[in-house]
């Protein structure tokens, strides 16, 4: 079935390009810090994949739920967590979406919707089933969105999810991030036959896409999240895209072919999308400049604010383990 | 003698284990040598000089952990790593209901010769997932050995004891301490089960292993200062553990403080401080002290961290609580 308003026309590629733009710049400017020193972190660059997470999130609505991972802070701006709160995290400051306590492999932020970002490798699909699970009963209408990496696709839990979401017809939306690469591992050494057939297996729609190619990403996005909405049930978007970095940051990605890195980063999706708007008409070289001053201004002004916050309080330790602190811990 | 880091005393067992016995196998996420030979390096080189005997596995620690089992059954000697000790959880069934059950439900027919190498510890600012110490969850399932080594010579050789021997071994490496430097002789051996007495006392006796061990040395050398003399005892293998050194330490010193990075509640230090009282309890001058971590989520905020962390203060406070009883 195909469906009305699935292409994504001027105002949505405009929206993707200030998301990804964003994006891109809040990742240059964390390593930034983590290289002179000024942050501390375990971080996990999704440069290279701006486009996979700002096109999916031009198809949901605020109050939608999105579950994912530790390579997060895409899915995390574009979904709306404030950056302000998103930096003062990774800083490990009191202001931070999460006190400080869960720090930047562990977002949560619910009032953008992003429900739980995990650490655990498959274990965010599961999650995923249950939000969809609440959505359904309750009759709120929401999707939610599961992201993970082409090497989750190979626990346990992604098969299990994937199942029972097809079963109970959940409006849950599979989204892998084909970046090639599982930590060291290229996805033909660890991954047998293609990601996206395994959708059959469980009687949903698999779905192939350029995840770097924003109108490609955007009908692929629309039409899932369409599904899930209208109870039609989950499917499975295998994204294709790459991450320029590599797998944490300190990681020279030596295991990356240099031809391969060099192919992608000529192709790389943000700057491509930038020039697509001018070629197009869709905005003047002017208007896209002001898109990419106005994300540095907030990120400057995100990143002084981080570093302004306060540690939170040793007490913080003891709080939020329980709902009530227990004086017997 | 050189000195060397625990990450390459792991690359020496491993080596010299499969060099010696060809039923010797290694698997895990990316140690084979084009995915670097394992994030630490600990496994660096193997593949290339074992072929298929050292292979790259998906994420998938179900299969992993399940493969060594059903290798292991089958005869061989499999080490299992599973990258860090919180993806332990997701293997959780095959180790806990298959590797550490089948010999005794198996009546004896078969075993499980495995070992499953693993890392933890916190300190890094990894947080809630990435930084927790279960050896007590391991402890508690009758049929498992857990090892938990402080320092290189440690970590080579009770690794090849481990690999050798004829039950499932878990064997834990402490991230925060993978590059410390130690000196590890040629013929230096540790057998499963026997503690070391790191530094001898007279005045009371702290029990550990991993990394808090160096913590314990150093606050050891600094009572010493003021005359107070402390012995330490680094378990080594927390089960089975070796009681009979603990007990004799104990036995002179009349004082005791447990001490070990996971969480105090519920900890290996409960069981040690138990059968201390049980054995000991006409002898001793003073209540076991326990030393360990905060009993909450591993925070990642570093201040948070650090307070959640056992430390030296902590360890000094304990046994002047146990000193204060005359
Ligand atoms: C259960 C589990 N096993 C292993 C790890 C260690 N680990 C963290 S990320 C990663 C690679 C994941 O690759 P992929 O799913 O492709 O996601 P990507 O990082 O490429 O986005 C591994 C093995 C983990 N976090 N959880």
């Amino acid at each position: 079935m195909t469906r009305p308003n699935a292409a994504a026309g001027p105002e949505e590629l405009i929206k993707i390009y200030r998301t990804s733009t964003l994006i891109k710049q809040t990742d240059e400017s964390i390593r930034g810090l983590l290289r002179r020193g000024r942050l501390q972190a375990n971080y996990y660059s999704p440069r290279g994949q701006e486009i996979v997470a700002a096109a999916m999130a031009a198809t949901l609505q605020p109050d939608d739920y999105v579950v994912t991972i530790y390579r997060g802070l895409h899915d995390h701006l574009a979904k709306g967590v404030p950056l302000k709160a998103l930096m003062a995290e990774y800083f490990g400051k009191v202001d931070g979406s999460c006190k400080g306590k869960g720090g930047c492999m562990h977002i949560t932020h619910p009032e953008a919707g992003v429900m739980v970002t995990t650490g655990i490798v498959g274990s965010g699909m599961p999650i995923a089933n249950g939000l969809a699970l609440a959505s359904q009963e309750r009759k709120d209408g929401r999707v939610t969105v599961t992201n993970f990496g082409d090497g989750a696709t190979n626990i346990g839990s992604f098969h299990e999810s994937m199942n029972l979401a097809s079963l109970w017809k959940l409006p849950v939306v599979f989204l892998c991030q084909n970046n090639l690469f599982a930590e060291h591992t290229a996805t033909e050494l660890c991954t047998a036959g293609n990601i996206v057939d395994r959708a059959k297996g469980y009687a949903m729609p698999g779905i192939l896409v350029d995840g770097n190619d924003p109108e490609a990403m955007y009908a692929a996005a629309r039409e899932a999240v369409d599904r899930a909405r209208d109870g039609e049930g989950p499917t499975l978007i295998e994204a294709r895209t790459f991450r320029f970095e590599g797998h944490n940051y300190g990681d020279p990605s030596s295991y990356i072919p240099k031809e391969m890195m060099a192919e992608a980063k000529a192709n790389d999706p943000v700057p491509k999308l930038r020039a697509l708007l001018i070629e197009r008409g869709i905005a003047t070289e002017d208007e896209v400049a002001k898109i990419d001053a106005d994300a540095a201004t907030e990120i400057a002004e995100a990143v002084t604010f981080a570093q302004e916050s306060p540690y939170p309080d040793v007490a913080e330790n003891l709080s939020d383990v329980y709902a009530h602190v227990l004086e017997n811990a | 003698m050189a000195e060397i880091t625990l990450s390459q005393a792991t690359q020496q067992a491993l080596d010299e284990a499969m060099a010696a016995d060809p039923t010797v196998l290694v698997f895990g996420e990316d140690v084979a040598d084009p995915e670097g030979g394992g994030i630490m390096g600990s496994t660096a080189g193997l593949s290339t000089k074992y072929g298929s005997r050292v292979r790259s596995t998906p994420i998938s620690e179900q299969a992993i952990a399940g493969a060594a089992v059903g290798a292991a059954i089958a005869g061989m000697r499999p080490v299992a790593e599973i990258m860090l000790m919180n993806f332990i959880t997701v293997a959780m069934d095959m180790i806990v209901n298959h590797a550490a059950k089948t010999r005794f439900m198996s009546g004896g027919k078969t075993a499980v010769p495995l070992t499953i190498r693993t890392m933890s510890g916190a300190g890094i600012g990894a947080g809630g997932q990435h930084s927790d110490m279960y050896e007590a969850w391991l402890a508690h399932v009758p049929g498992l050995k857990v090892v938990v080594p402080s320092n290189a010579a440690d970590q080579k050789a009770l690794l090849k004891s481990c690999i050798f021997d004829d039950d499932p071994c878990i064997f834990v490496e402490t991230t925060y301490i993978q590059f410390m430097k130690g000196e590890v002789p040629a013929d230096y051996e540790a057998p499963l089960g026997k503690a070391k007495v790191s530094r001898e006392g007279t005045d009371v006796s702290i029990i550990g292993y991993g990394r808090p061990i160096l913590d314990a040395l150093a606050v050891a050398e600094k009572l010493a200062a003021e005359g107070i003399s402390v012995e330490v005892v680094d378990l080594r293998t927390v089960m089975p553990w070796d009681q009979e050194t603990v007990f004799k330490s104990v036995a002179k010193t009349k004082r005791a403080v447990t001490l070990h990075e996971a969480v105090v509640q519920f900890g290996v230090g409960a069981e040690i401080s138990s059968r201390i009282h049980e054995e000991l309890f006409d002898t001793l001058k003073a209540p076991v002290q326990r030393v360990g971590s905060m009993n909450t989520i591993v925070p990642y905020s570093a201040p948070l961290e650090q307070n959640f962390m056992w430390s030296q203060d902590k360890i000094e406070a304990a046994i002047r609580r146990t000193l204060e009883r005359k």
